[in-house]
């Protein structure tokens, strides 16, 4: 058949045609949160990590839950993620090893200025998702097995509320369709300092609840196990590791500010 | 960035010559057109072939290639993904997270669109000359050339439709290409961060930019017809 050869021949044509875009340059492939890449973080710490060592990194920016995943199917080197239970899980599946704490930020609770749960100014977050709950305040949830939607569920949990209602809404969203979200119903939610310092379409909403330790937002970086990936660049992918943790790495986290205010505190003296 | 006006987001990116604005832009038409030229060589064939060919099976393969104009970009995405993932079958490539893998992703969702308007084209091409091909003493499959070369203004917009969902399309490349900065971010997965960082103005002024281009290139296109359908008499 003449016509099924040119076809065969047309589609092997069209494989080769892929540009080989392999690039002869070092670099390792990073699955990390929103909250991370959308605050500028990484933006800031990376070129100093590839001055340093020529090494680029490749940030694929999702939520916690789905950038374990993306680790456990072996499409990145290392996660970089803030939801210390499932990453000691990830570790003991034997997914990931050598887990090292890196930083922390802290949630806060945002909300409409005009406040109908009467929570501003508070400091206990259970006893202000309590309120919300009672008084069927709008919040919205992230939805989405992100380490902000697991830091909620636990509030919840503690508050001994089990949410559901018109009054609470899963969005099934990142952290900044959220916030996108939340200022326009308005509602309630819960976000990473990091990313509502540099949110841009802030509406009605402001922080309502802060400083509770129970909203304490620990990172923790992790190698993506070789022995289970054999293509993982395990020397490279250390490589990023050690500076993270390393004086030069966590000044560069440190120095880090939107508007003045640093997003992110070092810790992995403190916490090895 | 922080302009409150969209346009003036737009012009102000623009004339900045920004770097960073450049690359995103050459990589988005990179995937895009490359996608396109693969459907083109898979699909203009395998359309007419699908005009002409009488074979069991026949109508089912034209409702579903009908059907698969309508794939959802994030299903399409999601299948490259599960076939090009690590862990996935086709895993030892090792290019998922590349434009590499965006451009198969795009052109699985383009080479349906192309095959199905080229069979119709070529398909009301043949009942239109059926009987002075055969008189010169071809066959079906002997006539996809001639009448290829002969649909082609017509196939012009086949191809631009192609490329209008090429370009439009975010949900696939979402996901095969990871949105990373400075290597898989396009116009319009860039539209989609800034949007989530609140920064509306910036994405609708990258939107105004992403049209503006699309707007130039259909507008090639069309005076390219012309001219070529005025020299061909």
């Amino acid at each position: 058949m003449n016509v099924m050869r040119y076809i065969l021949v047309a589609g092997a044509l069209a494989l080769c045609s892929l540009p080989r875009l392999a690039s002869a340059e070092a670099f390792i492939t990073v699955a990390s949160t929103t909250s991370t890449e959308q605050s500028g973080l990484f933006g800031h710490i990376l070129p100093i990590f590839k001055d340093r060592t020529g090494i680029e990194v490749r940030v694929i920016a999702q939520g916690t839950g789905q950038a374990l995943d993306t680790g456990r199917r072996g499409d990145a080197d290392v996660v970089f993620v803030h939801a210390k239970a499932a990453e000691e899980e990830f570790v003991k599946e034997g997914s990931g090893i050598g887990r090292r704490e890196v930083m922390y930020n802290d949630f806060v609770i945002v909300g409409p200025g005009d406040d109908p749960a009467g929570i501003k100014g508070g400091k206990d977050a259970v006893a202000a998702l309590k309120k919300i709950s009672a008084s069927n305040a709008a919040f919205a949830s992230r939805g989405d097995d992100s380490g902000t939607h697991k830091a909620e569920l636990a509030l919840w949990k503690q508050a001994g509320i089990n949410p559901s209602g018109d009054w609470y809404r899963e969005l099934g969203a990142g952290m900044g369709p959220t916030l996108n979200t939340s200022a326009q119903m308005p509602a309630y939610t819960l976000t990473d300092r990091a990313t509502w310092l540099s949110f841009d379409n802030k509406g009605p909403l402001e922080v309502v609840v802060e400083g509770d330790a129970k909203l304490f937002n620990q990172y923790g970086v992790i190698l993506v196990n070789p022995g289970k990936h054999s293509h993982v660049k395990a020397e490279q992918g250390r490589a990023f590791i050690d500076w993270l943790i390393s004086k030069d790495g966590q000044n560069a986290i440190a120095e880090y500010k939107i508007n003045g205010q640093q997003l992110f505190f070092p810790n992995a003296a403190e916490t090895q | 960035m922080h302009e409150d006006n969209a346009f003036t987001a737009a012009v102000s990116l623009i004339l900045s010559g920004d770097a960073v604005l450049g690359e995103i832009v050459r990589l988005s038409l990179a995937v895009s057109l490359t996608a396109l030229l693969v459907s083109a060589i898979i699909g203009l064939p395998l359309g007419a072939a699908l005009a002409l060919a009488r074979f069991p099976g026949r109508s089912f393969l034209v409702v579903a290639f009908n059907a698969l104009m309508g794939l959802p970009p994030v299903v399409a995405g999601l299948m490259v993904y599960l076939m090009l993932s690590r862990s996935g079958p086709l895993g030892w490539i090792g290019i998922l997270f590349t434009p590499s893998a965006m451009i198969v992703a795009q052109s699985l969702l383009i080479t349906p669109i192309i095959v199905s308007l080229t069979r119709q084209v070529v398909e009301d091409l043949w009942g239109e000359y059926e009987e002075q091909l055969r008189s010169l003493g071809s066959t079906r499959l002997q006539a996809i050339p001639t009448l290829l070369w002969d649909g082609r203004f017509s196939l012009i917009t086949t191809i631009l439709a192609g490329f209008g969902r090429a370009s439009a399309e975010v949900g696939a490349i979402l996901i095969i290409g990871g949105n990373i900065a400075g290597y898989t971010r396009t116009m319009t997965t860039a539209i989609a961060l800034e949007t989530s960082k609140g920064d509306l103005a910036l994405a609708l002024g990258l939107g105004i930019i992403l049209l503006t281009i699309t707007l130039l290139l259909n507008a090639a296109a069309y005076a390219t017809g012309r001219i070529a359908q005025k020299v061909a008499g």
